[in-house]
């Protein structure tokens, strides 16, 4: 027999109406509008427009508002949002080469072309906390240097002629860029889904397990070739027109991992490189994933798989926090009948259990009388 | 005729970029400013959808996708019968029913020259302004190694 059970409605909206007061808080402060979220907590917006895998600002912020500022509540609106569009197409592939550069750095080459620009960067501050900041004080507008423009390579471009590092990654020329929001995920996977898979995976995973790796687990040597910041210029072919239509530009971080590799079977000694590519400014998580991507690369190179890092279906299976925090927060929802059958299942084991017991101290008493 | 037609089709895309990156309340009040006709038919949309962004592996190798990005189109026909469209990212409805009307308006030869200095030039300028500032901030904050000798050898 099936029992169905209702109940909690009125709970359920009464809950829902007190988190829309506890979200707005004391009356007297001013509500937040969401021009300020973009403008000033820009990188949060940015962490949620690239785990959300949608490039949209407002939506972004007004996603941080409505989920109070949990970011992985905020991720998980914007996916939801996402299913709700027509898709118009895909995109030329962007050339990072012309991006309009805001920050570019690199560990390996001091003087390279188009130097080291720090740009708006945290690194180099002292991390203390800024009393002035919660006064609310004026900012000194930025320094400028009128240079005349100079054109900035990527890093890999300018070590590739020697022949010691792998060229960017090719696939076959019959290849179509597979699709995770289309198609199933399946093992083993080729570098271009992983890498969609990655560029939308969660932060703290992705910099776990890249911390993993420096650590030992699947060591790499790791360098910086690169890390470039800044906007790059969007274009999609469409039927109605005879050119590619230009629809803006959007801000991405480009991270180009360099690794020292002693060669195998497979590749012979070289540099070997790992790729990040995100929404946004977000130089942990391109750093992250270009070293999960490199990590992931071991079958291709010929490496032994030892670390979790290395392994493709526990990486890519894993990264995502939606999928994550929907299974895991699952288990608070109502599992009162699963509970019921199980708590019964328990209690027959137990009452065996304890009749095993009493028969194995009869049979030991029997026997010490004997 | 070949060379004219490249170069008219650059001048239409220019346009399009240039209306793609500039703020709908800038192009508005241009478009009041200009006198030029705003009267169209909408033949599509305005209709805001999706385009999935492709990077390159390693910077320049085989294509993957990324993520996605909000765009806004629309087509429209004036009363002319001249049909324009209009792409930019974002979600803004009357950005693109403006930006769609001044590529229409645009291929019309008696028109082009008003949509240029009226509204293209203008916005470019300005553009060309924050983009110039930006370039200038991030130069700011360029290394500029020096080398420290140490020692009597």
């Amino acid at each position: 027999m099936y029992v169905a059970v209702k109940g909690g409605e009125a709970a359920i909206a009464n809950a829902h109406r007190l988190l829309a007061d506890r979200r707005r808080g004391d009356r007297s402060v001013p509500a937040l509008r969401l021009d300020q979220i973009v403008e000033q907590l820009a990188l949060g917006v940015d962490r949620v427009m690239s785990e959300g895998s949608l490039y949209d600002r407002e939506l972004a912020a007004l996603a941080v508002v409505q989920a109070r500022g949990d970011m992985i509540e905020a991720i998980f609106l914007v996916r939801a949002y996402r299913t709700t569009l027509p898709r118009f197409g895909y995109t030329n592939p962007l050339d990072t080469g012309a991006m309009q550069v805001e920050r570019r750095i690199s560990a390996t080459y001091k003087d390279l072309p188009g130097g080291q620009v720090l740009g708006p960067t945290f690194d180099y501050t002292h991390r203390l906390l800024d009393p002035e900041l919660a006064a609310g004080a004026e900012v000194e507008t930025p320094a400028q240097r009128p240079v005349e423009p100079e054109a900035m390579p990527r890093v890999s471009a300018i070590l590739a002629h020697e022949g010691l590092i792998e060229a960017d990654g090719e696939m076959p020329l019959d290849h179509v860029p597979g699709d995770i929001t289309r198609e199933p995920l399946q093992f083993p996977m080729a570098r271009d889904i992983r890498l969609q898979a990655l560029s939308r995976g969660d932060e703290g995973f992705l910099l776990a397990l890249g911390y993993s790796t420096q650590r030992g687990y699947a060591r790499n040597h790791p360098f910086v070739g690169e890390i470039r910041i800044g906007e790059v210029e969007l274009e999609l072919d469409v039927p109605e027109l005879p050119f590619a239509v230009p629809l803006g530009a959007i801000r991405i971080t480009e991270c180009q991992m360099v690794n020292q590799f002693k060669g195998s079977a497979k590749a012979p000694p070289q540099f070997t490189r790992g790729y990040g590519l995100v929404f946004g400014q977000s130089e942990r998580k391109a750093m992250a994933m270009a070293l999960c991507d490199r990590a992931l690369r071991a079958g291709e190179l010929g490496e032994d798989i030892v670390a979790a890092a290395q392994d493709e279906e526990f990486v890519i299976s894993h990264c995502d926090n939606v999928q994550a925090t929907g299974f895991v927060e699952h288990l608070k929802l109502p599992h009162y009948v699963d509970f019921q059958a199980e708590l019964g299942l328990v209690r027959r084991m137990r009452a065996e259990y304890e009749a095993r017991e009493n028969e194995d101290r009869a049979e030991e008493k029997r026997e010490a009388a004997e | 005729m070949r060379g004219q037609e490249a170069r008219e089709q650059a001048g239409r895309k220019a346009l399009m970029a240039t209306l793609a990156h500039a703020e709908s309340d800038e192009i508005a009040r241009l478009w009041n400013e200009s006198g030029l006709p705003s009267e169209a038919e909408f033949l599509r949309g305005p209709e805001t959808g999706l385009v999935t962004v492709r990077g390159r592996i390693g910077g320049g190798g085989a294509p993957f996708n990324v993520g996605e990005a909000t765009v806004t189109r629309a087509t429209v026909r004036l009363p002319s019968g001249k049909v324009g469209h209009s792409y930019a990212l974002g979600r803004d409805k009357d950005k693109a029913r403006l930006a769609a009307i001044a590529d229409a308006l645009w291929q019309d030869p008696a028109r082009r020259e008003a949509i240029e200095t009226k509204i293209a030039a203008p916005l470019r300028a300005a553009l060309d302004a924050a983009r110039e500032t930006r370039r200038v901030e991030t130069a700011a904050t360029k290394v500029d190694f020096f080398t420290m000798v140490r020692g009597e050898d």
